[in-house]
C-alpha cells in the first residue's frame, strides 16, 4: 500500500496515496477541478491548461492532472488568475468552434458546452480566422466534425494508449493542427477496428455515433445499467431509451469491469433489439422445409427425439455441438457436459474458434 | 627555415553563402597558374560575417594579414600585391596582426572562450584541434578526475545554461548522475532556431571537437551510457563537420569502448531535426529522438529523471558544451573570474539587424549592451539612430535605448523584460516600426507552435491577428487591453517555454514603446513610417533636384514632374511601394 500523505484543497484537510495527482486527490474529496484533455483511462496529458491550479511554494500554475501530490501540499484549484486563464482558454476554443449547439448531437454532454455555462461564457473576446473542415461521414458509424475537434488528443491517445490501434495521429502545426488518419486516409481503409473508444472519450461534437444520430437529447433519454450479452466477459453498458427503445449505448469510466470499455458490438451492435426481423420464438421446420412457429416444450422435445435418432443409428461421434460466446462460463462448461455425458461424444467447440 | 606561406579562406555557412567556394577556387587556379609554393586551407567562422568572405594570409617576413569583403575578381589582384610582391593589399584589408585597423574593435573588444578555435583552425582536422590543446581536458576528467570531481568543477566554475534557461550545468549534472536507470543518456541541443542567431551553427562548423570533448566529459561525469546530438537538419554543413569529427574521435579512441583505459564508454549519434522549433524544447526533443511527433510534456518528471525511453538524461546547449573542456584545462577557479557574481564566463552574442558589425561577438559576462553593440558591433548602420535591440529572439524582449547600460547577464536582463535567450540580438534603427517587429517575431512563434496545448495554439493566433489589425490600421481601441490580457494568460498557462516566451516581444515593447501602439490604433499613423497600410508618401521640393530617378523606377507611374523642377507623388495611385525612398539620393523622399 502506498504511503498515506496529507494535503489541503482549497482549505480542506485531505489524505491521499504517494503517486497520486492532484485531480485524482481532489475528486475523490469530492472537489470539482475543470477539464478537457483528462479522461482517467489514459495517462495525463496537460493539454487543456483548464485544470492548472496554484500550488503554495512553487514558480508557477501546475496542471492538476499530471502534478502529483507531496506530503503537506498546499493547493488552491480557484483564484482570481485560475479563473481568467480559464475563461480566456475557454474563450479561445469558442473563438474557433461553430456554436451550433441548437442542432449538434453532443448538446447536453459537451464538456465544453458545460465550461462555459460554469464560467458564464457567451461568447468570445476574440474573433479572427476560424477553419471549416468538411465533415467526414465514410463510414456508417462514426461520424467525425473537424471544425469541432479541440484537439485535446483523448482520440489520439485512447486509440494508441488503450485499443492499440493508433488510428489517429496530428497533422499540421499550431492553428493548423488537426487530428488525422494515416495519409488521411477514410476509417475504414485505416487500422480502425471500429470499437468506437474514439467517440467515448470526445468530450465535444467531434466524433459522434451514427446509429443515435437525432435520435434524443441525453436529458429526454432514460439511462439503465445492464451487463452486455455479446460474451463473457461481461462489460457494464448503459442503455438510453426513448420509449423504450435503446437509442445508445455507452460505458460509465467508473464501473464494471470494462471501466468505461467497450468494443464495436457492445458500443453499436444494438439495433437488433428493436428489429422487426428478430427472432423472439422458436421455430421448427416441417418436412415442407418451411419454419413454423412453436412452443419451447415442443422445440425442446423435437431436438431431443432427434439426436436420440441420430445416436441410435449412426452412434454419439455423428453429432457436435457448436456453444456460444453469447454464453457465460457456466453456461458453456454445462454446453460440453451435456455432449460429453448424455450425448456421450467429444465433438464440441466453440464459435470464437471459428 | 622560413615558414611556408598559408592562405586561410572562411568557410563556415555565412563564407559559403558569401561566395566562399568560389573565391577558393580561384585562389588555387591564381596559385596553381602562377606556380607559388602556397599552403591553401580553410577554417570555420571568426565571426566578421560582415565581411564575409574573409581571406586570411601568413607570409614569412610579414605580419599576418586577414582582408574582408573578397571576390574572385579581387584574387588575381590579391595574389599579385600580396603573394608576389609582399605588399600589403590596403583596399580590402580588414586586419592586420598586432596593428590597430578601424576594425580591430571587433575582436579586441571580446574575451573569446567558446570561439577559441573558430576561424583559427581547420574544422576538419583533428590535429589542428589537438595543437590548440584540444581533448586535454577529456584527458584530464577521465585520467586524474572522478566523475563527482567533475561535476564539482563544473559546478565550481559557475557555468549555466547556454540555452537560454540558464540552469547550473553542474547542479543538473548532478541530478542525472544521481538518478537511477540502467541507461543514461546525455545530449547537446544543437537545434537552434531562433530567427538572428547563429552562434551554435558557428561552433559546430568551426570547432566540432571542442563540442564533442565537452560532451564526453559531461557523459564521463554523469554516467551516461549513450550520446546524442540533435542538430537541426538545415545545418548540413555542421551535421557533415560533427559526422567526421565523431569518426576521427572514436579513431583516435576518444569515442567508443574503454576511452583512454579509463573503462568509460561513449557512442554519440548525430540525429538530425526535421525542421521544428519546438524541438528545441528538451521534452520535445526527446519525443523526437524517440521518433515521434515533437511535443513537449509537462514537467516534473524532469528529464534527469525520466528522459528518453523513460530513463535518465541529460540535456545541454552546444555553448555549454564547448565551455566545458576550457574550464577542466584551466580549472574553475580561472573560469569564475571571468564574469559577474551570479553569470560567469562568457556569452556569445549574434549581432544582426541594423549594426555596423554585424557577427559573432564572445563578451564577458556582465559586459553592458552598449559595448556589445556600440562596442564590438560599431554601432547603426549608415549613421542612423539606434532604437531597440531584441534580446533572446522571439522568446526575449525588446529593449529601448534607455536601456542600453543594462549589463548582459543572467539577472539584469530578465529584471529588464528580456531573457538572456541562446544569444541572438537583434538590432534595430529608427526606421523599425516596433509594432511590426513584435507582428514578426509573433509570426514566427505562432507558426513553429506545436499545437497541443489551447494558449499557446490558438491564443498566440489571435494575438498576431491583433498586431496585424493594428498595422493594417483596422486597430481599435480596446486592442491594447485585449493584447495584454492574451499575452499574461498565454505566458502563465502554456504548456512549455515556447508559449510561456512567446508573448514576450509584445509585453516589452508594449512596455517601452506603448506610443507607438497608440499611434497606430488612434492616430492611424506609423511612426516609423513603415507599415504601408498607415503611410503616404510625399517629396519635399526644397530637397529635391528633378534627377527623375523616382519617375524612372516607379511601378505605378505615380510621380510626375520636369526634368530639374521638384517632383510630386500623386498619394491615390502610389501603390507605397518604398522604391522612391530607397532610390532617392537626395533625401527629398519622406513619409507621413
Amino acid at each position: 500500500m502506498p504511503e498515506e500523505l496529507r494535503v489541503t484543497i482549497d482549505g480542506k484537510r485531505c489524505s491521499g496515496r504517494r503517486g497520486q495527482t492532484i485531480l485524482e486527490v481532489a475528486e475523490e474529496n469530492g472537489i470539482w477541478i475543470p477539464t478537457l484533455c483528462y479522461d482517467p483511462r489514459m495517462a495525463p496529458y496537460g493539454a487543456c491548461r483548464l485544470c492548472l491550479v496554484e500550488v503554495e511554494g512553487a514558480r508557477a500554475l501546475m496542471p492538476a492532472c499530471h502534478a502529483e501530490i507531496t506530503p503537506d501540499m498546499v493547493v488552491r484549484t480557484e483564484n482570481k488568475r485560475i479563473n481568467s486563464i480559464r475563461r480566456t482558454v475557454i474563450e479561445l476554443l469558442l473563438s474557433d468552434h461553430p456554436v451550433d449547439c441548437m442542432t449538434c448531437e453532443s448538446a447536453g454532454s459537451c464538456r465544453l458546452q458545460d465550461l462555459a455555462y460554469n464560467y458564464g461564457v457567451k461568447e468570445s473576446s476574440f474573433k479572427g480566422e476560424t477553419h471549416s473542415y468538411h465533415l467526414l461521414d465514410d463510414n456508417p458509424l462514426i461520424e467525425r466534425d473537424l471544425d469541432k475537434c479541440i484537439l485535446c488528443g483523448r482520440c489520439v491517445r485512447i486509440c494508441e494508449e488503450v485499443v492499440g490501434a493508433g488510428v489517429y495521429g496530428f497533422v499540421a502545426r499550431g492553428f493548423d493542427s488537426i487530428v488525422s488518419t494515416p495519409y488521411d486516409h477514410p476509417l475504414e481503409e485505416s487500422p480502425c477496428l471500429f470499437c468506437g473508444q474514439c467517440v467515448s472519450t470526445c468530450p465535444v461534437g467531434a466524433l459522434t455515433s451514427k446509429l443515435s444520430k437525432g435520435k434524443g437529447r441525453p436529458w429526454e433519454l432514460k439511462q439503465t445499467d445492464t451487463v452486455c450479452p455479446y460474451c463473457g466477459v461481461g462489460c457494464t453498458l448503459t442503455l438510453w431509451t426513448r420509449d423504450n427503445e435503446v437509442v445508445n449505448v455507452t460505458a460509465p469510466v467508473d464501473k464494471g469491469v470494462n471501466r468505461g470499455n467497450l468494443c464495436i458490438k457492445g458500443r453499436f451492435g444494438w439495433q437488433y433489439i428493436s428489429s422487426s426481423e428478430r427472432l423472439k420464438y422458436p421455430m421448427i421446420r416441417g418436412k415442407d422445409g418451411k419454419l413454423r412457429k412453436a412452443t419451447w416444450e415442443k422445440a425442446i422435445s423435437t431436438v431431443a427425439e432427434r439426436l436420440t435418432e441420430i445416436v441410435k443409428e449412426n452412434g454419439p461421434d455423428a453429432v457436435c455441438g457448436l456453444a456460444s460466446a453469447r454464453c457465460t462460463n457456466e453456461e458453456n462448461y454445462l454446453f460440453q457436459k451435456f455432449m460429453r455425458a448424455v450425448v456421450g461424444t467429444n465433438n464440441v467447440d466453440h464459435c470464437a474458434r471459428l | 627555415m622560413s615558414k611556408k606561406t598559408r592562405v586561410v579562406v572562411g568557410l563556415a555557412t555565412c563564407g559559403i553563402a558569401a561566395g566562399g567556394v568560389s573565391v577558393m577556387d580561384e585562389l588555387r587556379r591564381e596559385i596553381k597558374k602562377r606556380k607559388l609554393n602556397v599552403e591553401l586551407a580553410e577554417t570555420g567562422c571568426i565571426g566578421y560575417c560582415f565581411a564575409e568572405v574573409l581571406v586570411e594570409v601568413e607570409k614569412a617576413g610579414m605580419p599576418k594579414v586577414t582582408y574582408g569583403d573578397i571576390t574572385t575578381k579581387d584574387v588575381p589582384e590579391l595574389v599579385e600585391t600580396h603573394l608576389v610582391q609582399r605588399k600589403i593589399w590596403r583596399e580590402k584589408v580588414l586586419l592586420i596582426e598586432g596593428r590597430k585597423t578601424a576594425e580591430a574593435d571587433f575582436l579586441k573588444r571580446q574575451k573569446r572562450i567558446v570561439l577559441r578555435n573558430c576561424g583559427l583552425i581547420d574544422p576538419e582536422s583533428m590535429r589542428d584541434y589537438m595543437k590548440k590543446g584540444g581533448y586535454e581536458g577529456l584527458k584530464k576528467a577521465l585520467t586524474k578526475m572522478a566523475p563527482e570531481e567533475v561535476r564539482a568543477e563544473v559546478l565550481a566554475a559557475g557555468l549555466r545554461g547556454r540555452g537560454g534557461a540558464g540552469f547550473p550545468t553542474g547542479q543538473k549534472w548532478d541530478f542525472c548522475a544521481r538518478a537511477e536507470g540502467a541507461d543514461k543518456y546525455i545530449v547537446c541541443n544543437a537545434d537552434e532556431g531562433d530567427p538572428g542567431a547563429f552562434m551554435d551553427r558557428s561552433v559546430l562548423e568551426g570547432d566540432p571537437h571542442a563540442v564533442i570533448e565537452g560532451m564526453i566529459i559531461g557523459g564521463y561525469a554523469i554516467g551516461a551510457t549513450h550520446g546524442y546530438i540533435y542538430c537541426r537538419a538545415e545545418y548540413p554543413l555542421a551535421v557533415k563537420r560533427l559526422r567526421l569529427a565523431i569518426r576521427e574521435a572514436t579513431r583516435k579512441r576518444f569515442l567508443g569502448k574503454n576511452i583512454l583505459g579509463s573503462g568509460y564508454s561513449l557512442d554519440i549519434i548525430v540525429k538530425e531535426g526535421a525542421g521544428a522549433f519546438v524541438c528545441g524544447e528538451e521534452t520535445a526533443m526527446m519525443a523526437s529522438i524517440e521518433g515521434s511527433r515533437g511535443m513537449p510534456l509537462p514537467r516534473p518528471p524532469f528529464p534527469a529523471n525520466k528522459g528518453i525511453w523513460g530513463m535518465p538524461t541529460n540535456i545541454n546547449n552546444v555553448e555549454t558544451f564547448a565551455n566545458v573542456p576550457w574550464i577542466i584545462r584551466n580549472g574553475a577557479r580561472k573560469y569564475a573570474a571571468i564574469g559577474t557574481g551570479g553569470s560567469k564566463g562568457t556569452k556569445v552574442f549574434c549581432l544582426t539587424g541594423k549594426v555596423r558589425r554585424g557577427g559573432l561577438a564572445e563578451v564577458a559576462m556582465g559586459t553592458t549592451l552598449r559595448d556589445v553593440i556600440f562596442g564590438v558591433g560599431g554601432g547603426i548602420k549608415e549613421g542612423r539612430n539606434f532604437k531597440a535591440v531584441q534580446i533572446g529572439g522571439p522568446s526575449g524582449g525588446c529593449l529601448p535605448a534607455a536601456l542600453l547600460d543594462t549589463p548582459v547577464d543572467y539577472d539584469s536582463l530578465p529584471a529588464a523584460g528580456a531573457i538572456m535567450g541562446s544569444g541572438g540580438m537583434v538590432i534595430v534603427d529608427d526606421t523599425t516600426c516596433m509594432v511590426d517587429l513584435a507582428k514578426y517575431f509573433l509570426t514566427f512563434t505562432q507558426m513553429e507552435s506545436c499545437g497541443k496545448c489551447i494558449p499557446c495554439r490558438v491564443g498566440t493566433k489571435r494575438m498576431l491577428e491583433v498586431l496585424i489589425r493594428i498595422c493594417e490600421g483596422r486597430g481599435v481601441p480596446g486592442d491594447i487591453g485585449l493584447l495584454e490580457r492574451l499575452a499574461y494568460d498565454v505566458k502563465d498557462a502554456s504548456l512549455c517555454a515556447l508559449g510561456g516566451t512567446a508573448p514576450n516581444p509584445v509585453l516589452t515593447t508594449l512596455r517601452y514603446f506603448k506610443d507607438e501602439y497608440k499611434a497606430h490604433i488612434f492616430d492611424k499613423k506609423c511612426p516609423a513610417g513603415l507599415c504601408v497600410d498607415l503611410v503616404t508618401f510625399h517629396i519635399e521640393p526644397d530637397k529635391c533636384t528633378g534627377c527623375g530617378v523616382c519617375v524612372r523606377n516607379c511601378p505605378s507611374d505615380s510621380i510626375t514632374g520636369e526634368k530639374k523642377e521638384p517632383h510630386v507623388i500623386d498619394i491615390e495611385t502610389c501603390i507605397r511601394c518604398r522604391e522612391c525612398l530607397r532610390r532617392c539620393r537626395f533625401d527629398a523622399v519622406y513619409t507621413v
